[in-house]
């Protein structure tokens, strides 16, 4: 399940809602982005976040799509924000549930990494010297190239 | 067409939208951003170094040799910083 909104998520009522009766969830993992208030050594005063109505959920969708296909996830729940943030402010949600840790664990981790390289969100941020286009990070692209490889080919530790 | 620029592709063009009859010798998306680098020194600005920006139609990633249809909605916008 995906969504995107401009209001702010309460990732505990997130959390519980999507496992509320499930008694075939042995665990839940959760990745919470929030805004910073540095960008290297440059104080952060505000955070518009562009996107792309329409690919961004079908992006969205996809990847999520893609994290079931390759772990038996119960459940997963990926909520994206637009609009202006400051800092402190929740950015995204990301929250696997799976009969057993490794899958949960994995899955939001792939999901993170991915949505950061494919979907269509861009960070404005607003700096005492103006405003800036934040760059694409390196580390963003090595971070979802690991999960190029097709899961069952990665080592898996004993569940 | 269609087509919608995103990020500092929109605040270099200038506006975020255009509606762009193709020529019919252009094909491809490589075909179509030369039609726009030649509407003007914004775009000729904006898309001046391809390796930033990223292309999609229809919501979906392509490549710069992706064939187009007049109906297309075509999309270009910087390398994603979302998350």
């Amino acid at each position: 399940m995906i969504r995107v909104q401009r209001e702010d998520f309460d990732p505990g009522a997130e959390i519980a809602a999507l496992t509320r009766g499930r008694a075939d969830i042995g665990g839940v993992v959760s990745f919470t982005g929030i805004v910073r208030d540095l960008a290297g050594d440059r104080k952060i005063g505000a955070m518009t976040l562009e996107h792309y109505p329409g690919m961004t959920e079908k992006q969205l969708a996809e990847i999520d799509a893609e994290a079931n296909r390759r772990w038996p996830l119960a459940a997963s729940l990926v909520v994206h924000r637009y609009g202006k943030l400051l800092p402190g402010d929740r950015i995204v949600l990301v929250v696997t549930a799976s009969p057993h840790r490794d899958a949960a664990f994995d899955a939001c981790r792939f999901l993170i990494d991915w949505l950061k390289t494919r979907a269509p969100f861009w960070k404005l941020e607003e700096t005492e010297a103006g405003a800036d286009w934040v760059k694409a990070q390196a580390d963003d692209n090595a971070a979802a190239a690991r999960w190029e490889k097709p899961a069952s080919k990665r080592p898996r530790a004993a569940e | 067409m269609k087509v919608l620029y995103f990020a500092w592709l929109r605040t270099r063009v200038g506006h975020a939208e255009d509606a762009i009859d193709l020529p019919k010798n252009v094909t491809d998306v490589r075909g179509l951003i030369e039609v726009l680098r030649a509407k003007g020194p914004n775009y000729a600005t904006a898309l001046k170094d391809l390796n930033t920006v990223r292309v999609a139609v229809n919501h979906d990633y392509v490549k710069l040799d992706h064939s187009l249809k007049p109906t297309d909605e075509v999309a270009l916008f910087p390398p994603v910083t979302g998350g």
